[in-house]
């Protein structure tokens, strides 16, 4: 017969763990992260909030210019090179799956239309995370654990003024002028692989791209890149300024960790907010 | 009674489960160097951050002039123009900045002086913190020193009315250690603000603080004057003091305070009647010497004082020790005021004819263009009785001092 202790035990769930605690063990795990999401949801939000309002207070404006070439200025080159290329390889597959309903002349309006609703504010976003997005985090969550936010506190000088919401206004000015570059290079490069390369029709292109493109278009096209630049530069700055809070890890390896998790939660934001954005919109 | 500048009434701290502070207790009063004393990772530095309110207590309440600090509006603080500095341990400096934008940064941030007045003060401060050199340099191409002294321009740029040092000679050797507390204590002299600092330092800040705190099991154990500190008994002393404090001075290589009383004990335990001598010698000048030639000089003075005295002195079976930062004391055994006065000759002769060998401006020699500065050592004896108390015969021989050499410090030597 089993002895009573032993007995209490296998009736609890193993040794020193209650039976009910062995079962709601996977909920408590989804439940902690669900807690914690929320939190970390509604931090991000009081952040962008308290961050943008600062957006304005004095001597923000040389900072602001600062950003705007470290986010903007700089990114340009990569975003017309994706933007080329991007819309290069649209006007090819265009050209030949048109070609093969007899629809040739519409690859302008293809072209255009796919490039400013969706692909020019989606990629440029997702480029300018990985290039400027990631520094952000990086060099934030240095200045983190190397103590140089908590030396800003004691100098009296608010870190959210002076780290974030140059970062913030910079996004915000430089996503929607990078994407109306990414738009413009797209549609060359759609015209080059589309027009001199697959022999497609000149006039028609250039006809279609300007009859087809309508104010809306670029007016969504341009939301979308004010929506993205909110919720990169939130969620890079978020993850830099409390990388010393992680609990996976420290020094380092923190800011690491944060930076992978902020390219990869923008990105999947990007998309998410993509969805929630074009179904407002349209 | 006088109201302490802040205050902390029966605070706690914890972190998790680890209570750091508990039901802290204790005063800080305004224009003194008080100076946190307690073993490495007890909550020290916790307790600085309390201050600066870059950490809330968990219990209790942080007053500053009698009203808790959590409770002071943000504007209030302003209004009453209290300026705060913190000297972090790290140095905290800004790396993508140059020495000159470290130490601009808060007056650009939080003033509306114009450009010019702002470099005014900057420049004021690096020449002061002898890094004009490495004004245009970033952080990272400087040595640990010259980072430390970044960090002290830029925390006594603005003016500061209480400066909080967090271990601010960490890292150090011991030339710049003391050349770094002296600077604090020159400049807490010039400008008044309070200091407070967490050293293990022992006994060099002792030099430069006017009150002592003792944390010590989470608690604060002692309050009082390093001279009061002497006299305190409690398991702190033996675990924590002592274990800072050597048998002999970094800086100086003399006896300890602690081991000079030691020594003077068996002395007179042994020497059934017999007197012996107290030489107190005092090195004036080093001010001048800061001034012209900087802090790293005024110890290089201070150490071959120390030198020299060990050299003459314990060779003869004396010992010595220091009793201020310029401020030297040795016991001559068996000595009668004429065998003292003859050793004292001797000594004088060495001094002046070797002058104070490792003097240096920055990292190079002074030159004729450093221009010179004049040392003066004064000199009291005094004979000591079997039952007298030694800081009474220390003291009777400070008030026979007198000047017995003079040194001139230049370019050539």
């Amino acid at each position: 017969m089993m002895p009573d202790e032993d007995r209490r035990k296998f009736s609890e769930g193993g040794p020193g763990r209650p039976l009910g605690a062995f079962l709601s063990g996977p909920f408590a795990v989804f439940g902690r992260s669900a807690i914690r999401w929320i939190n970390n949801s509604g931090a991000s939000v009081l952040f962008f909030f308290r961050a943008f309002l600062k957006i304005f207070r004095p001597k923000q404006f040389s900072k602001i210019v600062q950003q705007v070439y470290y986010i903007g200025a700089r990114s340009s080159m990569i975003i017309m090179l994706v933007g080329l290329f991007t819309g290069m390889v649209l006007g090819l597959q265009m050209q030949s799956v048109l070609g093969n309903v007899g629809a040739q002349g519409y690859l302008g309006t293809i072209v255009a239309l796919s490039l400013i609703r969706e692909l020019g504010p989606v990629l440029a976003a997702i480029m300018i995370t990985a290039r400027a997005g990631s520094a952000i985090t990086a060099e934030i969550g240095i200045q983190r654990i190397s103590e140089q936010v908590d030396a800003l506190a004691t100098m009296r000088i608010d870190p959210l003024r002076y780290l974030i919401s140059p970062r913030i206004a910079a996004a915000i000015v430089s996503f929607p002028v990078l994407t109306a570059m990414f738009d413009l290079v797209g549609i060359l490069g759609g015209y080059i692989s589309g027009v001199l390369i697959m022999g497609a029709n000149s006039g028609a292109y250039i006809f279609r791209v300007q009859a087809s493109v309508e104010m809306e278009d670029i007016t969504h096209g341009f939301i979308k890149a004010v929506v993205f630049a909110v919720v990169v530069s939130t969620v890079c700055c978020f993850q830099g300024y409390f990388a010393h809070t992680r609990t996976d890890s420290h020094g380092a390896k923190a800011v690491g960790l944060a930076t992978t998790s902020a390219v990869v939660l923008s990105c999947v934001l990007i998309l998410l907010s993509d969805y929630i954005v074009t179904s407002l919109l349209i | 009674m006088e109201t302490p500048l802040i205050e902390f009434r029966n605070v706690t701290k914890r972190f998790g489960d680890r209570t750091v502070l508990e039901n802290v207790n204790l005063q800080i009063y305004e224009g003194q160097v008080t100076t946190i004393v307690g073993l490495s990772g007890s909550g020290k530095s916790v307790l600085l951050k309390h201050i600066i309110g870059l950490m809330m207590p968990d219990e209790g309440a942080v007053l500053f002039r009698g009203k808790p600090l959590g409770k002071i509006e943000k504007t209030d603080m302003e209004a009453s123009s209290v300026r705060i500095s913190y000297m972090f341990q790290d140095n905290a400096l800004f790396d993508s900045m140059t020495v000159h934008e470290n130490i601009a940064l808060p007056l650009r941030e939080t003033t509306n002086l114009e450009k010019a007045e702002i470099d005014r003060r900057v420049m004021a401060r690096i020449e002061q913190t002898e890094l004009g050199e490495a004004a245009h340099r970033y952080p990272s191409e400087l040595s640990g020193g010259m980072q430390k002294r970044v960090a002290l321009a830029r925390a006594l740029v603005i003016d500061p009315q209480i400066v909080l040092f967090d271990e601010p000679t960490t890292g150090q050797d011991p030339i710049r250690k003391n050349a770094i507390l002296s600077m604090i204590a020159q400049y807490q002299r010039k400008f008044g603000f309070t200091a407070v600092l967490v050293s293990h330092e022992i006994p060099d800040v002792f030099f430069i603080s006017n009150r002592i705190l003792a944390l010590y099991d989470r608690k604060i154990v002692f309050q009082g004057t390093p001279r009061e500190l002497e006299n305190f008994e409690h398991p702190f002393k033996v675990e924590v003091i002592r274990s800072m404090e050597g048998l002999r001075e970094e800086l100086t290589g003399l006896y300890s305070r602690r081991q000079f009383i030691l020594n003077h004990a068996q002395l007179i335990g042994k020497a059934d009647g017999e007197t012996y001598s107290v030489v107190v010698f005092t090195l004036e000048g080093l001010d001048p010497i800061i001034a012209t030639f900087g802090h790293d000089a005024a110890q290089e003075a201070i150490k071959a004082m120390g030198m020299f005295v060990i050299k003459h002195f314990d060779a003869i079976g004396g010992f010595s020790s220091r009793r201020n930062t310029n401020e030297f004391v040795t016991v001559l055994p068996y000595s009668d005021q004429a065998e003292a006065e003859s050793i004292l000759k001797d000594f004088v002769l060495d001094f002046q004819a070797y002058g104070i060998p490792e003097l240096r401006v920055g990292d190079r020699r002074p030159t004729a263009a450093d221009g010179s500065v004049e040392i003066t050592v004064l000199a009291g004896i005094a004979h000591g009785q079997p039952n007298e108390d030694i800081d009474s015969i220390l003291d009777a021989a400070k008030n026979q001092q007198k000047e017995i050499a003079r040194l001139r410090c230049d370019g050539r030597r």
